[in-house]
């Protein structure tokens, strides 16, 4: 569990400019080891707009996305090398702290990973240690609104977050995510535990929450890619036959589904791969 | 054991069963263009009758293409080339379908003017089908082969059709102007032309198609438009 401190990193806030970019990753390699997962990636996110990020399993997907929070840092060997800029700012200059940064750069996981806590405490718990004064039960209403799961649980709010199914326990984390407001959104394939109509009103959710936020999405879901993004970014294994992750495209999801410039990102969104 | 080497192999072979449709949908628009065009010379009545009631064929082949086309759009989920393809494979069936109707109006127009002495040998109408069905061919294989040289050329040639067409109209012009009391058939001849001028036009959006299909840009092929300035020269 992050220890998230309520107070602000001055490193972050003072760093905001008004760039269109929510993050620009200048040469990123992330290694494990000596093993170098993903290499010399460059991308601008922008702002109030969703990314997603595709590619075949293995390439870095999820390296890169946890990359934009620092979030490697918690697997041991991983370093990364290049620069992540929020704002501006390096996340990995040394006067930033890496748990703020978490906080304003929230995530959303594969595997759903409620605490066991209740369904209200779920949600309300990283606003309170944020120090949310204001009405906590219209936030956690509003907040499992958001996540589609409010008609499922609202007349068993106490009981606990692991009570619920796989699909349930990861809409109350996508609920326990939007209740802190971070500033951009990680999420990493949210919707591979939902149902069909419950992906769709994720997708849904996503798009009302770009009107305030960023959103970086990785999926295998290319038909998620196509109707929920923005911007898609293709990434694939180099040809050096280390199973290096790079970026091969980035672009406008409109082109990339419908004309991309590279041959290999055609192969993959037609499903000629393999 | 089962080894699978193409990840879409069962979609790939529905497309590749659509270009065969498309070039069977092709050969029947272009056999019923020639056989309007034939009966019309050759006044027979016959084929021109045939040519008429078997538009319907074509008609069905267009509903199937166009059935399929959706079809596949819906459970495939096509990307980037193959949903370029599939929306160009519906434009091109429509417009093949529309040159069936040309085929079918040429037929008719024998059948209401039958028996009544030409005003003008239709030499030209018979080299304009022959010329459009030629760039026809042409195009729906470039269409089917991904052949952008040749889907590039081909509405070059429609200046050979229009040229036809304007040597036709003038001469029929003059005709009616020393004969008023042609003017009603000669009008029908008109039409005949006009229909397989318009044909070549619309192998001119067959190209377009195969241009968008393999690069992406979809952008009108200017055409010559010299069948407008008859009469003004």
């Amino acid at each position: 569990m992050l220890n998230i401190k309520p107070e602000k990193s001055p490193a972050v806030q003072a760093n905001s400019n008004g760039s269109e970019y929510a993050i620009e990753a200048r040469e990123l390699s992330i290694y494990y080891g000596n093993f170098p997962a993903v290499r010399s990636v460059s991308m601008n996110i922008h702002k109030q707009k969703i990314t997603s990020i595709i590619g075949p399993s293995g390439v870095g997907k999820s390296t890169v996305l946890r990359a934009f929070n620092r979030m490697n840092e918690l697997v041991p060997s991983a370093r990364a090398e290049g620069e992540v800029l929020y704002h501006g700012k390096n996340i990995y200059d040394s006067d930033v702290d890496p748990v703020e940064v978490r906080r304003r750069i929230g995530m959303v996981f594969q595997k759903p990973n409620p605490f066991p806590k209740s369904i209200y405490e779920n949600v309300a718990w990283g606003a309170r240690i944020n120090g949310f004064r204001s009405n906590m039960d219209e936030l956690v209403e509003q907040s499992l609104r958001g996540a589609a799961l409010w008609a499922e649980v609202n007349d068993k709010l106490q009981q606990s977050g692991l009570s619920l199914s796989g699909g349930q326990q990861q809409r109350l984390c996508i609920a326990r995510a939007i209740a802190v407001k971070p500033d951009i959104i990680l999420m990493d394939e949210p919707c591979s535990a939902l149902d069909p109509l419950a992906t769709l009103k994720i997708e849904e959710l996503m798009r009302e929450l770009a009107k305030d936020y960023t959103i970086i999405i990785v999926t295998h879901n290319m038909q998620q890619a196509a109707r929920v993004s923005d911007y898609t970014a293709f990434f694939n294994l180099d040809d050096s036959g280390n199973r290096t992750g790079i970026l091969e495209e980035f672009g406008d999801t409109k082109k990339i589904f419908t004309n991309p410039e590279k041959k290999s990102t055609e192969d993959y969104i037609t499903g000629r791969f393999g | 054991m089962t080894r699978i080497t193409n990840t879409r192999e069962t979609f790939d072979r529905q497309l590749r069963k659509l270009k065969d449709d498309i070039l069977v949908m092709g050969s029947m628009v272009e056999q019923a263009t020639l056989d309007a065009a034939k009966a019309l010379k050759t006044r027979d009545t016959k084929a021109a009758q045939r040519v008429y009631e078997d538009d319907q064929w074509i008609n069905q082949k267009h509903l199937q293409i166009e059935n399929d086309c959706v079809m596949l759009i819906a459970t495939q989920q096509p990307m980037a080339r193959d949903v370029r393809f599939l929306a160009s494979m519906l434009e091109v069936s429509t417009e093949l379908e529309r040159m069936g109707d040309y085929a079918k109006g040429i037929a008719r127009i024998h059948l209401i003017i039958k028996d009544d002495p030409f005003t003008h040998p239709v030499t030209e109408i018979v080299q304009m089908a022959e010329t459009a069905t030629r760039m026809l061919h042409q195009a729906l294989g470039a269409f089917v082969n991904n052949d952008l040289e040749t889907a590039n050329a081909i509405p070059l040639e429609d200046d050979i059709v229009d040229e036809l067409y304007n040597q036709f109209h003038h001469q029929l012009i003059e005709k009616m102007i020393e004969k008023p009391e042609i003017i009603d058939r000669a009008n029908y001849l008109l039409w005949a032309a006009h229909n397989l001028e318009r044909m070549a036009d619309r192998v001119t959006n067959i190209c377009e198609r195969t241009i968008y299909v393999n690069t992406g840009i979809l952008k009108e092929i200017a055409s010559s438009d010299d069948e407008m300035l008859v009469g003004l020269k």
